[in-house]
C-alpha cells in the first residue's frame, strides 16, 4: 500500500512505516511507504494514517513511536528515508 | 549475550555465556508464562518483537548496567513466538564479584527491559485472545 497526500510540485519526503502487534492488526499492514509534504513530522504521518488507512481512526493521535530504532516524540521531524515505527504500549517480559 | 530467539531458552547456554571465575555472585531472573492475568485463565502466549530495535535496546540496557555496576558478564535473552504455560519468556543473568551488585543490576535490567524494549504479547484465554495492555516508557 502506498498512501500520499494530494501533492502539488512541492518537495516531499518518503518514509517507511512499520506497525507492530495491535497496530498492525488495526491498520491491516506491517509495512508501508508514506509520501509527505516537507517539512513533515511524525505527527503528520500519524495523521495521514489515521485518515487514510483502514481503521486508521483506531490508532491513537499520539502513539508511542520510534524513528530509526530510537524512541521519539510525535513532534520529531521526518527526513527522506527514515523508518517510522508505530509501537503499541510495550509488554515484554 | 544479547539475543531474541524463537527457540526454547537454554539455561545451560545462558550459564555458559556468563562463565567467569572472578565472579562470586551470579543472579538470574527468569520470566515465564503464567496461567492467569486479570482474573482470566491464560492458556498460552504469543510474543512479537520489533527485532532490530529490541536488540538495540537490550544492548543499550546492558551497556547502562555496566556503567552503573562492576559487571563482569551479562546476558539478556527474550523469547518470541508461541509459548505454552510455564515456558521461559525472558532470561537475565548478571555475574559480578559480589552478590549485592549482581542483585541490583539484574533487577535494573529486567525492570528497564519491560519499559523500553519493543516486545508485545497476545494472551490466549478461555473464550478468546487479546493483546496484553502494555506500558508506555517514562519521559
Amino acid at each position: 500500500m502506498h498512501l500520499s497526500k494530494a501533492l502539488s510540485s512541492a518537495a516531499t519526503v518518503t518514509v517507511t512505516v512499520r506497525a507492530f502487534a495491535r497496530y498492525a492488526e488495526i491498520l491491516g499492514l506491517e509495512e508501508t511507504t508514506l509520501e509527505l509534504a516537507e517539512p513533515a513530522t511524525v505527527g503528520d504521518a500519524v495523521k495521514l494514517l489515521r485518515k487514510n488507512a483502514p481503521n486508521g481512526h483506531l490508532l491513537p493521535e499520539r502513539p508511542l513511536v520510534a524513528v530509526n530504532l530510537e524512541h521519539v516524540l510525535v513532534e520529531t521531524p521526518l527526513r527522506q528515508g527514515d523508518e517510522l515505527a508505530l509501537l503499541p504500549p510495550l509488554a515484554g517480559g | 549475550m544479547i539475543q531474541l530467539t524463537p527457540e526454547k531458552i537454554s539455561i545451560d547456554t545462558l550459564l555458559d555465556s556468563v562463565e567467569d571465575h572472578s565472579t562470586g555472585g551470579l543472579v538470574i531472573f527468569l520470566g515465564r508464562v503464567r496461567n492467569h492475568a486479570e482474573g482470566r485463565q491464560v492458556r498460552a502466549m504469543d510474543y512479537e518483537a520489533f527485532d532490530e530495535m529490541a536488540l538495540t535496546k537490550m544492548a543499550a540496557i546492558a551497556a547502562t548496567a555496566r556503567e552503573k555496576w562492576p559487571i563482569k558478564k551479562i546476558a539478556l535473552v527474550h523469547r518470541t513466538g508461541h509459548l505454552k504455560l510455564g515456558e521461559i519468556s525472558v532470561a537475565v543473568a548478571v555475574a559480578c564479584a559480589h552478590r549485592e551488585e549482581a542483585f541490583a543490576a539484574c533487577r535494573f535490567v529486567i525492570d528497564t527491559l519491560k519499559k523500553t524494549v519493543p516486545i508485545w504479547k497476545k494472551e490466549y484465554f478461555e473464550g478468546g485472545e487479546d493483546w496484553v495492555e502494555g506500558i508506555l516508557p517514562e519521559g
